[in-house]
């Protein structure tokens, strides 16, 4: 058991101190590493509790692709501009009541959570919900996620597609004029449609039609 | 405290055991890969160090060790040292859930097909790192390729793993070796097989899709700047994660550590042989890859990533899970 402590320390220790540099960091790629680094603790915390499912997803979804793609925009930055400029120049602290205000509702969403499981510990085994405790935890959540709400899956799948869509739409531009490829074109272009021998007199030459 | 100590030992020996005939396999493999093109080019390849040049990377490594390490002076130390490091640990930790027989596995975990897909994507960060970091036009651009390369691939990689998991209905790797005793995936799977073998190769940077290092384009892409010991971590880096994409294809399709046939002179071969077998077998068609297929261009390689295996793996799930729901076949435990 001291060991799981240790562990859970280290790892909770690690997460809180990334996310605390993410914010810090003058430099935003470093900032986005420290991102990871964040990721990285919080799924080894979910893997502690016994969550691997989730964990492993973590990793996946957003060490290995969301991250990637933050990455990828902001290494985009100007090189020379990587110091973030922002906070030097901004010395008359606008930023600070609207930040004050979301970490207050967060603060307070939080407390009503686990005031919420202080107060009223049965709640867990109260909902209508029953998990089997024999499955693995794969199978529990696809069961609750694919069958018993899947409605509500599917609408945020729908919501999901609905914002890929707006995406594509608001940054796509026709251009005109421009030269694309096919590949069908280039593949079925044969010898005999492209080269024409012909038999010329001397100091006659040929005439080309166009 | 005594039998804590003793806990740590015995794993400390399990990994090593595990970690270092990998780490001299990813060494002759290397030997392996450039006999194999010299075969194709009609070439002799590496013949001089030992027998049938055996040793040769053993003498390229040292010779590695030796040169000296260049940091250029505008580069960013700390994540230009760290990215092959980072490299290297993924390529290595990912080979702790490999299992070699049905109990001769390190780490035996619920979702460890999971894990692997998870520390394969987690390798673009290596390339990506290296690039940044060199401060460099040619790294950067080769990093900000091999990035969306990498992201693209390992998404059909993914539905093809769905794919053989609506087969088995478990993410334990030893569960998915022995749902195949019957008849490997390779054969009702086999487009996927064909389509996982190509996005491996995308996903290791192998020749045709060696689009992030393509010499003529971009020197040698993220690792222009690395010399030493630190470009050699790279490459064993690069040929540990190959091995792995081997392992993981031999382990989803070719029936992991299982013999072909259960009779009489295939069965006393002990199992961890098979899984090698196997895995060489796939090598040394990535090998033969590389010999023969010229390079890809970097719009066609994202065309047939995104237009072409990711919709044709996606069909295949729906045709697979309708099969299996027809005939009343779906895995339920």
């Amino acid at each position: 058991m001291i060991a799981h402590a240790i562990f859970f320390y280290i790892f909770a220790f690690v997460a809180i101190v990334a996310a605390i540099m993410v914010t810090v960091s003058k430099n935003t790629v470093h900032s986005v590493f420290f991102l990871i680094l964040d990721f990285i603790s919080v799924s080894c915390l979910f893997i502690m509790i016994g969550a691997e499912f989730l964990g492993m997803m973590m990793l996946i979804v957003y060490v290995g692709a969301v991250a990637v793609l933050f990455l990828f925009v902001v290494m985009m930055l100007n090189v020379a501009q990587q110091n973030n400029q922002l906070i030097n120049l901004n010395k008359n602290f606008t930023h600070i009541p609207v930040g004050l205000i979301i970490s207050l509702i967060i603060f307070f969403e939080l407390i009503i959570v686990i005031g919420g499981w202080k107060f009223k510990p049965d709640l867990v085994t109260s909902v209508s919900l029953l998990i089997d405790q024999n499955n693995t935890n794969t199978h529990s959540i696809g069961q609750v996620l694919y069958t018993d709400y899947i409605h509500v899956f599917q609408l945020s799948g729908m919501i999901l597609l609905v914002a890929m869509i707006g995406a594509i739409v608001l940054t796509f531009r026709h251009r005109s004029g421009l030269k694309r490829q096919s590949y069908f074109k280039q593949i079925s272009r044969e010898r005999i449609d492209a080269v024409e021998l012909i038999d010329t007199e001397s100091n006659k030459g040929v005439k080309i039609d166009d | 405290m005594i039998e804590y100590l003793l806990i740590v030992f015995s794993e400390v020996y399990k990994i090593l055991f595990l970690l270092i005939p990998v780490l001299i396999s990813v060494a002759m493999i290397v030997w392996l890969d450039r006999r194999v093109w010299a075969f194709v080019q009609k070439r002799r390849g590496p013949n001089v160090v030992g027998p049938f040049g055996l040793f040769q990377s053993l003498a390229d490594a040292l010779k590695y060790v030796f040169k000296e390490i260049i940091i250029p002076a505008s580069s960013n130390k700390t994540i230009f040292i760290l990215a092959p490091i980072v490299t290297m640990t993924l390529a290595l930790v990912a080979w702790a859930v490999i299992p070699f027989s049905e109990t001769k596995v390190l780490a035996n975990i619920n979702v460890g097909i999971l894990y692997l897909f998870a520390v394969s994507s987690l390798s673009v960060y290596g390339i990506i790192m290296g690039g940044w970091a060199s401060n460099s036009k040619y790294p950067f651009l080769g990093s900000i390729r091999s990035a969306a390369q990498m992201v693209s691939y390992e998404v059909s990689i993914g539905v093809i793993i769905i794919n053989v998991l609506l087969c088995v209905g478990s993410l334990n790797l030893n569960d998915i070796v022995l749902a195949q005793e019957k008849i490997w995936f390779v054969i009702p799977l086999f487009p996927m097989f064909v389509i996982f073998f190509i996005s491996a190769l995308a996903e290791t940077n192998r020749p045709p899709f060696d689009l992030p290092e393509a010499e003529a384009e971009l020197v040698a892409g993220y690792q222009t700047e690395y010399s030493g010991m630190m470009y050699a971590m790279f490459w064993l880096g690069e040929y540990a994660n190959i091995l792995l994409m081997c392992a993981m294809g031999s382990i989803l399709f070719l029936g992991g550590w299982l013999s072909p046939v259960d009779i009489f002179p295939f069965s006393i071969i002990p199992s961890p042989f098979w899984l090698i077998f196997k895995i060489l077998f796939l090598f040394i068609l990535f090998s033969l890859v590389k010999a023969i297929v010229p390079r890809y261009r970097y719009d066609q390689l994202m065309k047939l990533g995104w237009k072409i295996f990711l919709p044709f793996s996606l069909i295949w799930v729906i045709l697979t899970s309708s099969y299996l729901f027809y005939f009343d076949l779906l895995p339920i435990n």
